[in-house]
C-alpha cells in the first residue's frame, strides 16, 4: 500500500512537471511573457476569470496562435513517442527498442520524401501532404514488415525485428536515390534534413484538434494492456501460459504502437532517443511495471520533448536548432548515465 | 477437478513428425512422470497438452472441451505451466514475477485484490522463497528462478501442473524439495501433475505412473516397476544399466554400467 501511495506521488509530481514546462515554454522566445499574464490569459479563456489585460494584445495572440499550440503539439509528440516506446520495448522484449524500430521512420521518411517531390500543394484539416504522407508512409510500413514476418500463421518477434531493418535500409536506399536524381527535393534538402532530425512544425489548432484525440486515446487504449505487457515479459510462450491472447494482443499492441509514433511523426518528422530515455528513465528509477511506466513515460516524455523544443528555438535564437539534436544531446548522456549506475539490471 | 485426454494425436513441427498417435490419459489427480531420451517429444507433449501447440491430427480434451474451442484466458485458470528456463528482460522483483501468475484472474484496468495478493505470498512461503519477495528476479541462481516460476504457477491456482524438468537447474537438496512439495499438492489437495523428467531415478521415487516415449510414440506406460525395465531402457535409451530396488521404499533403482565394466554384468 505504501508502494501504492509513492507511485500515485511520483506520477502527480511528472504531471506537475509536465504542466510547469507547458508555462515555462509558453513564456519564453523571441518575445519573453511574464509568467503571471500567462497564467492569466488562459484562466480569461477559460471565462471563468476576468483579470484586466496587462500585457499587450499582440502577446495575446502570440500566446494563444503560435506558442500555446506549438508547445501543446511538443507535450503530444513527447507523450505519444515515450508510450509508443514503453509498447515496443514490453512487445518486443528489447530493452533497446524504440518506437521506430519496425520501420516507422523510414517508411516516414520515404512518404515525406514522396511528398516533396510531388509539384502538389494541398491541405487537409491544417495538415500539408508531407505530414499525411508520413503517417501513412509509417503504417504502410509496419503493415509491411508484420506481412513478411509472418511464418505459419505466427509472427515470431525475432523474424520482425529483421524484417524491420532490413525493410529500413531498403527504404533509406529508395530515399537517397530519389534526393539524389530530383533537382526538386536538391532545392528541398532543407526540408528533408529538418523532417529527418525532427522539429515540430505545428501551424495552429486545426492540427492539434487532430492529433490529441489520436495521442490521448492511444495512451488511454494503452493502460489496458499493461498486465499483458507484465506478462508479455515472460516471452511469448510464458505469456500464453498466463493466458494472454499472444497472436491477436501482439497486432492491437502493434497497430497502437505505430498509431501513436504515426501521429507523432506527422507533426514533428522522426525525433529520436525520446522514446528510448524516457521510458527507461521511468523504467530504472521506479521498476518495470506497465501499469505504472505507461502513464509516467507519457507524462515524462510531454514534458522532456517541451523543454527540449523550448532549448532549441532559444538557444542559438534567431537560428533554430532541430529539436531532434536536443533530444540526443541530453538523451544520449542521460541514458548512459542510467546504464552505468544500474548497470546490473542488464547482466544476465 | 480435471481430466486431459489426449486421443490419436499427431504433431509436426517444420521439419517432420514429432509425435505419431499418441493416446494418453490422465485422471484427476494422478501424478504423471513423462520419460524419453531427449528430443522424444516429452516437452511438445507439454505444449500440446496446454494448448500452446495445436495437433495435425486427433484431439486433446481438457475437463471434457476439446481444447482448441478454450480460450487462452479459460485454460490458464485451470492449467499452470512450468518451462525449462525463463529469461526476463526488465528488472522485476521476486514477488512481481509470482503476481504474474495471478495475470488470468485480473481485470484489465483493476489493481490486484487483497486476496491475489494473499495468494501470492501462499505460493512464496510454499515454495520456501518469502525471503526473496524484494530480490530482483535476474539477480537469482538458476535454482532459486525455477522456485520462482513453480510459485507463478501456483499462484495462478491450477487444478492441472505441467512441468517440464523441474528439477534439471537444481541440486540434490532442492530436486527432492521441489518434488517432494509437488507430490504433497497432489497428495494433499489433489493437484493432477504432469512432469517431464530427466532422472530416471528421481520418477521412479516420486511418480505412481510414468509413460515412456521414444521417437514420438508412447513406448511404455504404468508403474514405475512396469516402465522402468533393464530391457525397456536399453532399448528406448541405448543405455546399459542395471535396475536395482531402492532399499528403502522398494521403486526401482537404476543403476548405470560404464562401459569399460560391461563383462561385470550378471
Amino acid at each position: 500500500m505504501r508502494r501504492r501511495n509513492k507511485l500515485i506521488l511520483v506520477l502527480s509530481l511528472l504531471g506537475v512537471c509536465l504542466i510547469a514546462a507547458l508555462f515555462l515554454a509558453s513564456a519564453f522566445g523571441a518575445v519573453n511573457i511574464s509568467l503571471p499574464d500567462i497564467a492569466k490569459m488562459a484562466l480569461n479563456k477559460l471565462a471563468i476569470f476576468d483579470f484586466p489585460s496587462t500585457w499587450r494584445a499582440v502577446e495575446e495572440t502570440i500566446i494563444f496562435q503560435i506558442r500555446l499550440p506549438r508547445v501543446i503539439g511538443g507535450a503530444l509528440v513527447g507523450m505519444a513517442l515515450a508510450t509508443a516506446g514503453v509498447l515496443f520495448q514490453g512487445l518486443l522484449r528489447n530493452p533497446m527498442a524504440d518506437p521506430y524500430i519496425i520501420g516507422t521512420s523510414a517508411g516516414a521518411a520515404l512518404g515525406a520524401t514522396i511528398a516533396m517531390l510531388l509539384p502538389i500543394n494541398l491541405a487537409f484539416l491544417g495538415f500539408g501532404l508531407v505530414p499525411v504522407a508520413a503517417f501513412c508512409g509509417a503504417l504502410a510500413t509496419v503493415f509491411l514488415v508484420y506481412n513478411l514476418a509472418r511464418v505459419g500463421g505466427k509472427t515470431p518477434i525475432i523474424s520482425m525485428l529483421l524484417a524491420g531493418v532490413v525493410v529500413s535500409s531498403f527504404m533509406a536506399a529508395i530515399m537517397a536515390l530519389l534526393i539524389s536524381m530530383s533537382d526538386r527535393l536538391q532545392l528541398n534538402l532543407q526540408s528533408v534534413y529538418s523532417f529527418l532530425l525532427g522539429h515540430i512544425s505545428v501551424t495552429g489548432w486545426e492540427q492539434i484538434a487532430v492529433i490529441t484525440p489520436l495521442v490521448i486515446g492511444g495512451i488511454i487504449c494503452a493502460r489496458f494492456f499493461a498486465f499483458r505487457l507484465n506478462a508479455l515479459s515472460l516471452g511469448e510462450e510464458g505469456a500464453a501460459y498466463l493466458g494472454v491472447e499472444v497472436e491477436r494482443d501482439k497486432i492491437l499492441i502493434l497497430s497502437l504502437g505505430s498509431l501513436l509514433t504515426a501521429a507523432a511523426v506527422s507533426i514533428s518528422g522522426l525525433i529520436g532517443f525520446v522514446g528510448l530515455v524516457v521510458p527507461h528513465a521511468v523504467r530504472l528509477s521506479f521498476g518495470p511495471d506497465h501499469r505504472f511506466l505507461l502513464p509516467a513515460a507519457a507524462l515524462g516524455g510531454g514534458a522532456f520533448v517541451i523543454i527540449a523544443d523550448l532549448l532549441a528555438r532559444t538557444i542559438m535564437a534567431p537560428t533554430e536548432i532541430p529539436v531532434g539534436v536536443i533530444t540526443a544531446i541530453i538523451g544520449a548522456p542521460f541514458f548512459l548515465y542510467l546504464l552505468r549506475r544500474t548497470r546490473k539490471e542488464y547482466a544476465f | 477437478m480435471i481430466s486431459l485426454q489426449i486421443s490419436q494425436v499427431d504433431f509436426s513441427y517444420f521439419d517432420g513428425l514429432v509425435l505419431h498417435k499418441i493416446d494418453l490419459s490422465v485422471k484427476a489427480g494422478e501424478m504423471v512422470g513423462l520419460l524419453g531420451p531427449n528430443g522424444s517429444g516429452k516437452t511438445t507433449l507439454l505444449k500440446l497438452a496446454s494448448g500452446i501447440l495445436k495437433p495435425a491430427q486427433g484431439e486433446i480434451r481438457l475437463d471434457g472441451y476439446s481444447i482448441s474451442s478454450l480460450s487462452r484466458k479459460y485454460i490458464a485458470r485451470k492449467v499452470a505451466v512450468v518451462p525449462q528456463q525463463f529469461h526476463i528482460p526488465f528488472a522485476f522483483t521476486t514477488g512481481e514475477v509470482v503476481m504474474l501468475g495471478r495475470t488470468p484472474f485480473l481485470r484489465a484496468l483493476a489493481d490486484e485484490s487483497e486476496a491475489d495478493r494473499r495468494l501470492v505470498s501462499n505460493a512464496l512461503e510454499l515454495v520456501g522463497i518469502s525471503e526473496l519477495v524484494e530480490r530482483r528476479f535476474n539477480e537469482l541462481s538458476g535454482g532459486e528462478r525455477q522456485k520462482v516460476i513453480l510459485a507463478m504457477a501456483l499462484a495462478q491456482q491450477p487444478k492441472l501442473l505441467l512441468l517440464d524438468e523441474p528439477t534439471v537447474h537444481l541440486d540434490i537438496a532442492h530436486q527432492m524439495e521441489i518434488l517432494e512439495l509437488v507430490r504433497e499438492l497432489n497428495t494433499g489437495q489433489g493437484l493432477t501433475v504432469i512432469a517431464a523428467m530427466h532422472d530416471l531415478n528421481l520418477a521412479a521415487l516420486y511418480f505412481d505412473r510414468l509413460v515412456l516415449l521414444k521417437e514420438g510414440r508412447v513406448w511404455a506406460d504404468g508403474t514405475p516397476n512396469q516402465v522402468l525395465t533393464e530391457a525397456g531402457i536399453g532399448e528406448v535409451f541405448s543405455a546399459s544399466v542395471r535396475v536395482e530396488q531402492h532399499p528403502l521404499t522398494g521403486a526401482p533403482h537404476i543403476v548405470i554400467i560404464p562401459r569399460g565394466n560391461a563383462n561385470h554384468q550378471k
